[in-house]
């Protein structure tokens, strides 16, 4: 029987990590992200997992880069500042191919910015963020009971493909309460031959590493892992279509954003606009084909974020600027309204 | 590879090295020396006179005597021994700059009946990654630390360490390490034994004879304590460079022996385990 509670977007994400298997956990304190560690702090022991918390979020990533090595389901948890100091460590996660998960509670930036929630990460989170060619699986919850299923879904993901996995989340998601169905425990069926776990004596050793002297190896190892993601670009991505079908315009929006959207598109269909949503739910790989299919139909989008203006590329790029599209947006740890999104939906129809 | 070997007071033997070659003219049918078979073929890419060599030999040997390369992961630096997860036929995973320890770490947590050992340089150890190494000695990893401290840079040409000596010029120093500006070196031994949490910490040389069979001990004995589960066990070994040095291999040696030894002598520095203490400074040869 699944369990429906009352909790915390932070805490359904720890629940999640632990019900898929996850028993390694490493972070530093920062906020809006802390109810995440103090969970793990709480379960961990009891489930004879790991619980650290480390002396940097730069140790921390690196302590989740070992637990990776060793073929383990592993995550940490931060917020922004955070998340930017790790971003040496997801580099060489990705350069390695290996299997994590990380989560960004994102706040306000940039530098230390503020504790209010915010979505000024999507560039540091669906181009990569660290140095060198490569990406993330981001994956955008937009409730708490999404921010437990794709923690789940970030795992099975970042196994299947050997590929580091963000959960871009922020802070409204992680802080409020929603009933949650918890999802049933599960193991990874994935194998791992790579992991370096001794060779016992039977196989040659194992060696996990980003290093390649060679340019011509090097260059053939970017190539190898870009068709991997062309893979990930073709099966994994998700959205969420909202009054589409006979849609004249579209918003998109992610995360807490599209919530609030989802009133605005509610409310400009009572007053006669055909508006419709498109939501995001992996923001790398991006549903570039529904936006380019949308652009066919509609005459224009709105793009609500929480940021200067970041989504709104991928949308301009996905539709080929063929249609006008208008930001809509909110920073700082201010929360777009539905009122704002309507007004920018009312103008966009005007045009 | 099979190489003839020129006898000139014997015949002619088929021999794959000269030892072999010596021992068949003699009719001695021992192995009198080989390869620890914790180190893969690889060749290594070490300067002339430089002590990686020894020190991976040492390490090897150690795993070989405990035998457990079946059962080892080493995690190593970036520096000169960045490549070294080529040499050891243990698993191998290679850390960024200074990340060694917390990569050790998450090994270790999730591999607890694993043995794991880095392998670090000074800048990476003592420079870029301090807080990594200060937090796992001061959490008690159980894990084996392999610190080789060289004075300098190695890999990136020769650049001041946070180890280099007051007055060593280097190409970062190009007129000697000022301490007004530059500071001081670290004994990064002496610090990490002002801490609780460690189980171990010896300083060793490899020198000369002596210093090296010294330092096998220390470094068998950090893994020991690993098996044994006692924790944090951290060996530094008083290392040369001469090709950054400007010196031929013999000199460095030598100067390990004038310059570097005195400033940080050789010695246990911790050991939790110990049934006397007080003998820091007191084990190396030279003083």
């Amino acid at each position: 029987m699944a369990e429906k509670v009352l909790m915390k977007g932070n805490e359904a994400i720890a629940e999640a990590a632990i019900r898929a298997g996850c028993r390694h956990y490493f972070g530093y304190p920062i906020t809006p992200q802390t109810e995440i560690a103090a969970y793990m702090a709480k379960r961990m022991p009891k489930i004879g997992g790991t619980f650290l918390q480390a002396e940097s979020e730069i140790a921390a990533i690196n302590m989740v880069y070992g637990v990776a090595a060793a073929g383990m389901r592993v995550m940490t948890s931060s917020s922004s500042p955070g998340v930017s100091l790790k971003q040496e460590g997801i580099s060489y996660i990705a350069g390695c191919d290996l299997p994590a998960l990380i989560i960004n509670v994102q706040r306000g930036g940039p530098g230390l910015g503020g504790i209010q929630p915010s979505q000024s990460d999507y560039f540091q989170a669906t181009k990569g963020g660290g140095h060198g060619d490569y990406h993330l699986i981001v994956l955008a919850p937009a409730s708490v009971q999404e921010m437990a299923d794709l923690t789940i879904q970030a795992f099975t993901l970042a196994d299947k493909y050997r590929c580091p996995a963000m959960l871009l989340a922020d802070g409204t998601m992680g802080q409020m309460m929603e009933p949650v169905i918890l999802p049933e425990p599960q193991t990874s069926a994935v194998e791992k031959p790579w992991a370096v776990t001794g060779t016992q004596n039977k196989r040659p050793h194992n060696i996990i590493n980003s290093l390649c002297l060679r340019p011509e190896q090097l260059e053939k190892a970017n190539f190898e892992r870009y068709e991997k993601y062309k893979q990930i670009e073709a099966n994994e991505v998700l959205y969420e279509s909202f009054m589409m079908e006979d849609a004249e315009y579209c918003v998109v929006a992610f995360g807490i954003a599209a919530r609030v959207s989802k009133n605005a598109v509610i409310s400009a269909r009572k007053n006669g606009i055909k508006v419709g949503m498109i939501r995001p739910i992996t923001l790398w790989p991006f549903p570039t084909d529904a936006i380019a299919a949308a652009a066919k139909q509609v005459k224009g989008f709105v793009c609500a974020e929480l940021s200067m203006g970041q989504m709104i590329e991928d949308v301009r790029l996905a539709s080929a600027c063929t249609k006008p599209v208008l930001l809509c947006n909110r920073v700082g740890g201010m929360i777009i309204t539905p009122e704002e999104v309507l007004e920018k939906i009312n103008t966009l129809a005007a045009l | 590879m099979h190489v003839q070997y020129n006898c000139t007071k014997f015949v002619l033997h088929d021999c794959t090295d000269t030892m072999t070659c010596i021992c068949k003219a003699y009719g001695i049918n021992m192995i009198v020396f080989e390869k620890p078979k914790a180190l893969t073929d690889v060749p290594m890419h070490y300067c002339p006179g430089c002590a990686h060599g020894i020190i991976h030999r040492l390490v090897a040997e150690t795993i070989d005597a405990l035998g457990i390369v079946g059962n080892t992961v080493g995690v190593v630096p970036v520096g000169c021994a960045v490549m070294a997860y080529d040499y050891f036929a243990c698993d191998m995973v290679e850390a960024a700059h200074g990340r060694a320890p917390a990569v050790a770490t998450g090994l270790k947590r999730a591999m607890p009946d694993r043995v794991i050992f880095t392998y670090q340089g000074d800048g990476d150890l003592a420079s870029i990654g301090m807080a990594e190494t200060v937090h796992s000695a001061t959490r008690n990893e159980n894990i084996t630390v392999v610190f080789v401290n060289n004075a300098i840079y190695g890999m990136t040409g020769g650049q001041m360490a946070p180890t280099s000596l007051p007055g060593q010029v280097t190409q970062t120093s190009p007129y000697g390490r000022d301490i007004k500006t530059a500071g001081f070196p670290i004994r990064v031994s002496e610090m990490l034994a002002t801490l609780d949490g460690p189980a171990y910490i010896e300083r060793v040389a490899v020198n000369n004879v002596k210093n090296v069979r010294n330092a096998k001990k220390a470094i068998q004995k950090a893994f020991q304590n690993q098996l044994e589960g006692k924790g944090f066990s951290f060996i530094e070994v008083i290392s040369t460079c001469p090709t950054n040095w400007g010196m031929t291999p013999s000199q460095a040696m030598k100067w390990v022996e004038t310059d570097m030894i005195p400033y940080y002598p050789l010695g246990v520095y911790k050991d939790k385990y110990a049934d006397v203490t007080g003998d820091i400074g007191n084990t190396g040869e030279v003083q």
